[in-house]
């Protein structure tokens, strides 16, 4: 349990003074993956993406940790490479202190293109906890489609028109693919719980070994609404089960928010620019298809939840 | 024939470890021009919750001795984030949106 009294009185190791779009949902993962993370020296490497091109424009830096950044596709690398001196450093009694290693993608920089060095990263054990914030395609080169884009969603390389109804495939279930590595921590969260992102960070911090956490977060950018609702549209994501909040601790499944009722897809989907041509009577099919989705793979998370529970 | 002469290349432990900046130099960097509408913090109202703290993503909810003390308005640009998280007291918000006067 997180006691916002305590974390407040930690160092801020995010400074404000970033050029993230106001309401960004990265800027608040960031920030609460490293209040979680404040009470430890840390280390962070950073994918290519908006986290990284707008916390460290020269000769700026909002990074109060030590920081590192060497291109798109290979954060896991560098952050396991990191992490093996460390190690080598500690054996030989150069290095004392307890340090943890942290990797923030965006989901460009994990599903897509990250993709291969996150795989090997985790494969090779290496004590070291990975962040995607997904924001569901690539948003700071102009809302490009990733393979985390949803179904129907607008995208520059997606578009709508008259034959063309945005997003052609369904997204990829990075978690899934995570949970398949047999790392001892997998875990999903969405920006509007607090409680639920720094708890599963601290978690993660502590287990000797990889950990991943997938973390839904909504841009007020490319998904095209009030960014005061920042928080308010992850929330939604989890209330209709879109994007349900679970973790896999050594291959148990928890769900950790379990909605008392599950809202129809529809109410996700209208705040959202992104969306708003399937609410046109004529795209009821793809809305029906996004919800059969999600009914699906609520009903199996909850099998998983039982059957690895017993 | 000019005399050309032909620097002698550095070695790698010449060269400089890395490019490095000042840890959080951003902070020196005014946001807060990018506003339209600012947070006006309303402190009989505020039951001293936080979540306007932990939802910033700017770092501009100035936190003292664990207490909200206002905001960071050289930061703040004013997304509206920490109204609409705002609970308030009996139904009143302790953190409401008003609009930037020219």
């Amino acid at each position: 349990m997180v006691n916002l009294k305590e974390l407040s009185k930690r160092p801020e190791l995010l400074s404000g003074g970033h050029r993230l779009c106001s309401g960004c949902g990265a800027g608040i993962i960031a920030r609460q993956v490293m209040m979680a993370a404040a009470d430890r020296p840390v280390v962070v490497a950073n994918a290519t993406g908006c986290l990284e091109v707008s916390t460290t424009i020269y000769p700026f830096s909002a990074w109060k940790a030590p920081w590192f950044h060497s291109a798109f596709e290979n954060a896991a690398a560098s952050c396991s490479g990191i992490e093996a001196a460390y190690k080598a450093l500690k054996r030989t009694g150069k290095v004392n202190k307890d340090i943890r290693f942290i990797t923030f993608g965006g989901d460009g920089g994990t599903y897509d293109i990250g993709f291969q060095s996150l795989s090997g990263a985790m494969e090779r054990r290496h004590r070291m906890l990975y962040v995607c914030y997904n924001n569901e395609a690539y948003m700071n080169t102009g809302i490009q489609r990733s393979s985390a884009t949803p179904l129907g969603a607008y995208a520059s390389t997606s578009p709508v028109g008259k034959v063309k109804k945005g997003k052609e495939q369904i997204k990829k279930d990075l978690t899934k693919v995570m949970v398949a590595h047999n790392i001892p921590y997998v875990a999903q969260s969405a920006v509007g719980y607090w409680n639920d992102l720094i708890t599963k960070t601290q978690k993660a911090l502590d287990i000797d070994g990889p950990t991943f956490i997938n973390v839904l977060q909504p841009c007020r950018l490319g998904w095209g609404y009030n960014p005061a609702d920042t928080a308010v549209i992850g929330r939604m994501a989890v209330e209709t089960c879109f994007w349900p909040i679970y973790e896999v601790v050594d291959g148990k499944y928890k769900i950790n928010v379990k909605p008392k009722e599950k809202k129809p897809i529809e109410e996700y989907l209208k705040p959202q620019s992104r969306f708003k041509h399937l609410l046109r009577p004529e795209n009821a099919g793809i809305v029906a298809e996004i919800q059969k989705n999600i009914d699906e793979n609520w009903a199996w998370l909850l099998m998983m939840e039982e059957c690895t529970n017993r | 024939m000019a005399d050309i002469k032909i620097e002698k290349k550095k070695g790698w432990k010449d060269l400089p470890a890395c490019d490095y900046l000042e840890a959080g130099s951003a902070a020196a960097f005014e946001t807060g021009d990018w506003r339209s509408e600012r947070p006006v913090w309303i402190p009989e109202n505020c039951i001293q919750c936080l979540f306007c703290w932990v939802y910033c993503p700017d770092s501009a909810v100035v936190v003292k001795d664990s207490l909200m003390a206002g905001f960071n308005y050289k930061h703040c640009k004013g997304c509206g984030i920490c109204a609409v998280e705002c609970p308030g007291k009996k139904g009143k918000k302790a953190i409401v949106m008003e609009a930037e006067k020219k």
